[in-house]
């Protein structure tokens, strides 16, 4: 039997996501899913899903396991593309009948999972040679891999320049599959909720069991990890490529939330929103070894990325400033720059947010703040 | 010792090069069930490099090393600790990071039956398996007198309790022989006192074997049965801890000639 404070934690957790998600619908009844709700709200909510499991599974090797990998775009690539093929394949089969339809829905779900796991295979067979290596020289080749894979299928001669990358053509691509348009955005968001609600919770099983103490404990010595009997180049085998499946499923959001696929948007020169640095840049923002760390800064991230976008403040500011904002990475390199100054270890460091336990960290919190204060006037009295 | 018995550690003719360098060569040793051996040596003599390959860190370049006579030849660290033996680490190698209680219960990690399905989904299994790894854990802690510190951060330890908790951990992997790099480096005598009484605890209550090296010569030559002297790689002593406090050769090692 589990013991009653985790059996109350998932039942807490899960009645308040029940809670806001009837919350949620009750909101779309009220403003008829129309209006910013639908052009504004809808798609930044399908934006978000795909970068908080973008940002949260990266977290797993990165914050976790402790080994830098810049490809995890790559994995992201794969995903969307295998979504996006799979959907098209069966749109050309003529399965696609009913929009609406169970059949609709569950070959999405299928194409969702079947990404996962092609970006998953693609994870170990990186990650077997890839993570022989350590520390720089392992992001150097994760960051290779990720350009190989961008090259590879931009290349293939079904989804390449001549595909889905095709704007114009790739419209009708996805006349009835993925690609939802801002209708069934509204329509099928709750795919992408409960799709990113159950990646997350299989995230934290993992990080919570025995894989999550291997891989915190190899992040903490790896000779010390293998001399208590784990086997390092398996664990590490084994988050990568968990790491990955988590990318390829976000990367299959990804394809429902756009109507065209272009390579170029998962390209590591990539200056928008998706490139690995970026994801690196959220990981590191929300707190390495957090994964609800991650999905704040995955939040806040966004939030900026679209402000910089389409902030009508942005337009406001004087040419000086307002140049700035044409090379977004230029702020992202600003905010990490401010993040490590004032809390080096991320927003969250390695504290993870939990309903349950929430008046409890209050209290731990104040009482610290409390003795640092004393211990500082102290100090202060004695100098 | 009886002679007809299969040591639970044995070497035959051991030894590694390192480039032209010879660092151990010809090193022999039998350690018993219960037993308790000593490996003493001035700086540079190769107890360490011995303690590395008797765990798979270095792959020795001669000889095997048999577990109750099973040759471990080729095989990884990871593997070498599966299959019965277990070290401390002359500088205190904890997962720092991870809480006292983590610390040992990432020993258990490869006897832990669940798999992923069984993790991802939370079934009974893995609710059992984890119970039983706290207590198991909790049980390994009080020994060491550590149950009170079992959810604070390991690193935040003093150094004596962060020495127990790093032989606890290797207690933990269910071995049959603990090799203890220089455990009392760095103590001061009430700490080592503490750390003797520790190993006779353990020692007649897991009824393991253990091999110790040690730079702390009172140490070992009271709790030794039989200690192993060896200077530049090879042995140049191995007797009854009396025999190698009278050892001629010993004393010109230690004390140059």
């Amino acid at each position: 039997m589990k013991n009653n404070k985790t059996a109350r934690g998932y039942l807490v957790n899960t009645l308040v996501i029940a809670a806001a998600f009837i919350l949620f619908q009750m909101l779309t009844g009220i403003f008829g899913g129309e209006g910013d709700f639908k052009l504004v709200l809808v798609p930044s909510l399908w934006q978000c899903c795909y970068l908080i499991l973008l940002a949260a599974s990266l977290n797993l090797v990165l914050g976790f396991l402790g080994q830098l990998s810049l490809g995890h775009c790559g994995f992201m690539a794969i995903g969307a593309y295998t979504a996006a093929l799979i959907s098209l394949a069966c749109e050309r089969a003529g399965v696609f009948t009913d929009k609406a339809g169970l059949v609709y829905i569950l070959i999405i779900f299928g194409c969702i999972i079947a990404a996962g796991l092609l970006a998953a295979v693609t994870g170990l067979l990186v990650g077997i040679p890839a993570l022989r290596l350590k520390g720089d020289y392992l992001a150097i080749i994760t960051l290779g891999f990720g350009m190989i894979i961008v090259n590879v299928i931009n290349n293939l001669p079904f989804c390449g320049q001549d595909g889905l990358s095709q704007g114009s053509a790739a419209a009708s691509l996805y006349k009835t599959g993925l690609g939802f348009g801002s209708k069934a955005k509204v329509t099928y968001l709750w795919i992408a909720l409960v799709v990113t609600i159950v990646c997350l919770t299989l995230m934290f099983m993992f990080v919570r069991s025995k894989y999550g103490r291997a891989i915190r404990a190899i992040k903490d010595d790896e000779i010390a990890a293998s001399a208590s009997g784990i086997n390092v180049s398996s664990y590490k085998v084994l988050t990568f490529t968990y790491s990955a499946f988590f990318a390829g499923v976000a990367g299959a959001l990804y394809a429902c939330a756009n109507s065209s696929l272009s390579t170029s948007s998962f390209a590591f020169t990539n200056a928008g929103i998706l490139n690995s640095t970026f994801v690196v840049v959220m990981v590191v923002l929300g707190g390495m070894g957090s994964l609800t760390g991650s999905i704040v800064a995955a939040v806040i991230m966004f939030f900026v990325n679209y402000q910089i976008a389409n902030g009508s403040w942005v337009a406001a500011l004087p040419p000086l400033i307002n140049g700035i904002f044409k090379y977004p990475m230029l702020v992202y390199a600003v905010v990490l720059v401010i993040v490590i100054i004032f809390r080096p270890r991320g927003i969250f460091g390695t504290y993870e947010f939990s309903l349950v336990r929430l008046p409890e960290d209050i209290k731990k919190a104040r009482a610290r703040r409390a003795a640092a204060k004393a211990e500082r006037k102290e100090a202060a009295s004695h100098g | 010792m009886a002679e007809n018995k299969v040591p639970v550690l044995e070497t035959k003719k051991l030894g590694i090069n390192f480039g032209g360098l010879k660092a151990v060569s010809d090193f022999n040793i039998q350690i018993y069930e219960g037993e308790l051996r000593g490996l003493i040596g001035p700086n540079g003599a190769g107890k360490t490099t011995v303690f590395n390959m008797l765990t798979g860190v270095y792959e020795p370049t001669e000889g095997t090393v048999l577990l109750n006579g099973v040759p471990l030849n080729g095989k990884k660290t990871h593997q070498f600790v599966a299959a019965g033996i277990a070290r401390t680490f002359q500088n205190i190698r904890l997962f720092g990071q991870m809480s006292v209680i983590e610390n040992v219960k990432v020993a258990f990690t490869k006897d832990v039956k669940y798999n992923l399905l069984d993790a991802s989904l939370r079934t009974k299994k893995f609710w059992k398996a984890e119970r039983e790894m706290t207590d198991k854990a909790m049980e390994l802690l009080s020994i060491f007198g550590l149950e009170d510190a079992a959810d604070l951060p390991a690193s935040s330890l003093p150094y004596g309790r962060q020495r127990k908790l790093e032989i606890a951990r290797a207690l933990a992997t269910d071995m049959k022989v603990l090799l203890l790099d220089e455990p009392a480096a760095g103590m001061n005598p009430t700490e080592t006192a503490e750390l003797l009484e520790c190993i006779n605890t353990i020692r007649n209550r897991f009824g393991i074997a253990i091999l110790l090296i040690e730079h702390d010569m009172s140490l070992v030559m009271n709790v030794c049965e039989r200690i192993k002297v060896i200077d530049y790689g090879i042995t140049i002593a191995d007797g009854l801890p009396e025999e190698i406090a009278s050892n001629p050769r010993v004393i010109a090692a230690y004390l140059g000639e």
